[in-house]
């Protein structure tokens, strides 16, 4: 359509288009995800394949020096003159040699053993006998014969302790991903060389290398420290647990007492489709999630700008008081305000039942809704503080020729107030929304994710649990580590989805609702 | 003719007005109703830290007053708060510089410098902030079991500050602020990138090192996800956000109630001024990026 056409509709007709042009966009915003992800594949493999070509086509062209640094690390550069540099390629060679002999070896032949352990630590009720088998996370040494109902079963004693195996696996296979870049900035680094010597120049020695980091590569001396910490502490647990949603680790399978085994995609099959109930506490808990999400980001959302408009209203004094006795409310530490409204609101024995003696089911029967009426107490003064200094920077003449054009308050509000105010806080709203799809503290503060109720929901999970409290629920008071990590790695696709999804909309539709 | 339309004229404005009287009269009394909701918890939480009894009183108002419970939470074995204080002190300062200088070092390099694996690194930076924060939390905890660091503070300074270099976003937003000429001039007078970093970039850096510094230092009094994991029942080295929580146990909350309020308005008091002081820095972090775009 041109913009002819679009600017000779009336009003009706503009607002139903535009709703028609967002619900037509939503298909066309999930279709350019999917293309997105299609592109990064084939970019990612062009790459693959471009690094073996110029691999390749690196040793081709290399001199002696050159083809003998993609045995020896570091040849190149010292025999082109680089001789601490290539110094330190070779010891990084040897020092990765002796790691993998002495450490990572041992790690990589434990990750999947295919001997025979013990499932299970008591025998099967059904048939008495104890149930085996493969694919282990570790060995286990000492092996016991046992007679239980007359037949020999070969009890085992584990020495090996899955969790240390596993996260020394992924840390091997970090440092091989680092070493192998490192092999191949030498190979680059020993072509360079070359040619500079081609050229019939001399290389850089190790001091002026060392004050590019100062300069031209200081970006690398900034980030290393950071980077690795974050590897180490951030990217390895998160891998770890990536893994632990592949296994059986559980309660029952703890080292040193069980080994954990490889059980492939059982446990996403388990939380989609195992028994009625164990399935459907996902979908209940992902529903109220979403509503909770929707309801706590635009309930704040809203009442929030209006506060915000009264406080900024001409005419209304004290406007920095009635700011502050927002703000101080927001400053308080949140587990502070969250546990003082437990105490308040709880069912027997709270201040607010006890006061007037009623016994109303703050949250219990009515949690749903005292959780997000709580959760405005706490928001609304964060929305009114960002809205606040929003609506100062909107330019006063706007609503001048506004009034001279007749417009009364409401249509002021709604034709310039808030579309300001949207366009600048689309991306604050977003992160709310995803946000407050991890919004662990109010929920758990208040409810703990209670009322549970045994006969919906399996796995301890209550009325009000969000996943992230349910993940939290799994982790520390169920031991069900795998079952936390599979709802840990949907969460991650729920933002993710929804997060590129409403980022590639707007992106979309920032032209046209562009606010001039 | 003329009189007329002076007199409809006055009487509109008069009318006006009033009308512009009453709806502010209307919100004065909204603001006011709300802020009493607002300002409830609070001033009940204050009144009930003064209460004479200790468990939660049945009564709106304190049965008396007296200062016990304060004195209790520097003299009572069971409640260490003065230990948890200093514990959170000591975990927030450490977290904070370190914090603080991994921010900046990294926001400065996103923002400022150009490489080749920058934008790979933004993405790389964005995925993982996707994560739920303690979905690894178990992980974490195996691999501090594995440095003999489970239940100990160093600990919590280590998660605190190594997940640092994932919250660049705001700081990068302010760098993306200051004028590129300011780099290229210096870069003209032979400066190195070092040097401009710390020379011309960070002297003007200070709102958000300030911002930075105020965040990261908060963080640690009011986590209490990580703290409750790592440290078990390690009551000693608890902070105080999990040494207050523990004192609502159904075995403590009837002995502690009022010991609990008189702990919290004792570390709400200076969070809270903290919090004041830097609300404008979290107004222009929060909005900062979205004003350009």
């Amino acid at each position: 359509m041109d913009y002819l056409d679009y600017v000779q509709m009336t009003k009706g007709q503009r607002f139903i288009y535009k709703l028609k042009s967002f619900f037509i966009g939503i298909p066309k915003a999930i279709a350019n995800f999917f293309k997105a992800i299609g592109l990064f594949i084939k970019k990612f493999f062009v790459g693959i394949g471009n690094f073996f070509k110029n691999y390749g086509s690196r040793f081709a062209k290399g001199d002696a020096g050159t083809k003998l640094s993609y045995i020896i690390m570091g040849a190149g550069n010292m025999l082109h003159g680089q001789i601490i540099k290539g110094l330190i390629f070779l010891a990084a060679e040897v020092g990765y040699i002796i790691f993998m002999i002495t450490f990572g070896a041992h790690y990589i032949s434990r990750i999947y053993t295919s001997q025979l352990v013990l499932l299970d630590s008591k025998p099967d009720t059904y048939t008495g006998f104890y149930k085996f088998g493969t694919g282990a996370v570790g060995k286990e040494v000492a092996i016991v014969q046992k007679t239980i109902h007359g037949e020999s079963v070969t009890n085992a004693a584990t020495a090996d302790d899955s969790n240390k195996i596993l996260l020394f696996f992924i840390l091997t296979v970090i440092v091989t991903v680092a070493f192998i870049a490192l092999y191949i900035a030498n190979t680059k680094s020993a072509y360079a060389t070359q040619q500079i010597r081609a050229e019939g120049k001399k290389p850089m020695n190790f001091v002026e290398e060392l004050k590019t980091f100062l300069d031209d590569r200081f970006h690398i001396t900034l980030l290393t420290l950071p980077v690795l910490l974050l590897i180490v502490f951030n990217v390895l647990p998160i891998i770890f647990t990536i893994c632990m949603a592949f296994t059986n680790y559980d309660e029952d399978h703890q080292s040193p007492i069980k080994l954990y085994q490889w059980v492939g995609f059982k446990n996403f099959a388990d939380v989609f489709y195992a028994d009625a109930k164990k399935s459907s506490t996902f979908g209940l808990i992902l529903v109220w999630t979403l509503i909770w999400a929707f309801f706590a980001t635009f309930s704040n959302y809203i009442v929030g700008i209006i506060v915000a408009l009264m406080i900024n209203k001409k005419g209304i004094k004290f406007k920095a008081f009635w700011r502050t006795m927002f703000v101080l409310t927001a400053a308080v530490p949140q587990f502070v305000t969250l546990l003082v409204m437990r105490l308040l609101l709880d069912d027997k024995s709270g201040a607010i039942n006890s006061a007037l003696g009623t016994s109303f089911p703050f949250l219990t029967e009515w949690a749903n809704v005292t959780v997000i009426i709580v959760n405005m107490w706490i928001g609304i003064p964060y929305t009114m503080l960002i809205t606040s200094g929003l609506l100062m920077n909107i330019p006063e003449d706007l609503y001048e020729s506004a009034r001279i054009d007749g417009a009364n308050a409401f249509q002021q509000f709604t034709k310039i107030t808030f579309p300001y105010i949207f366009f600048v806080t689309t991306p604050y709203l977003i992160t709310t929304f995803v946000g407050n799809i991890n919004n662990f503290n109010v929920i758990f503060f208040l409810t703990g994710g209670g009322p549970e109720d045994p006969t919906k929901y399996s796995n301890g999970a209550g009325k009000t649990d969000l996943l992230v409290t349910w993940l939290y629920k799994l982790t520390v008071d169920k031991s069900n580590f795998k079952l936390a990590a599979v709802i840990g790695i949907l969460v991650f696709i729920i933002c993710a989805v929804g997060s590129l999804i409403t980022f590639n909309m707007s992106k979309a539709s920032k032209n046209e609702e562009e606010f001039s | 003719m003329n009189n007329t339309k002076a007199a409809k004229n006055s009487e509109m404005q008069t009318g006006y007005a009033a009308k512009r009287r009453l709806t502010n009269i209307i919100v004065y009394v909204i603001l006011t109703v709300m802020v009493l909701i607002w300002i409830f918890p609070i001033v009940w939480l204050i009144l009930q830290s003064f209460n004479t009894v200790d468990r939660i009183s049945s009564r709106m108002l304190p049965e008396g007053f007296t200062l016990d419970h304060y004195k209790t939470l520097f003299t009572d074995d069971n409640v260490p708060y003065g230990k948890w204080i200093l514990n959170t002190f000591i975990v927030a300062v450490l977290s904070c510089v370190i914090s603080t200088l991994f921010i900046l070092m990294v926001s400065y390099t996103l923002s400022r410098l150009r490489f080749k694996s920058r934008k790979k690194l933004l993405n790389i930076g964005l995925i993982l902030g996707m994560f739920p924060g303690f979905m690894s939390m178990a992980a974490t905890y195996s691999i501090m079991e594995i440095f003999h660091l489970e239940g100990q503070l160093l600990a919590l300074v280590i998660v605190y500050s190594a997940g640092a270099g994932l919250g660049y976003q705001v700081a990068k937003g302010f760098f993306d602020t200051i004028p590129r000429s300011l780099d290229e001039a210096a870069r003209i007078d032979g400066a190195t990138s070092n040097r401009i970093f710390w020379v011309i970039i960070l002297p003007l850096s200070k709102p958000i090192i300030v911002y930075t510094a105020l965040t990261t230092f908060l963080g640690p009094w009011a986590d209490y996800i990580f703290v409750s994991y790592f440290m078990k029942d390690s009551t000693d080295n608890y902070t105080v956000a999990v040494g207050l929580y523990k004192l609502l146990d159904n075995e403590h909350i009837n002995r502690y109630f009022t010991t609990f309020c008189a702990g919290a308005v004792l570390i709400a008091i200076p969070i809270t001024i903290l919090f004041v002081v830097m609300q404008r820095f979290y107004v222009a972090g929060v909005t900062g990026g979205a004003v350009k775009g």
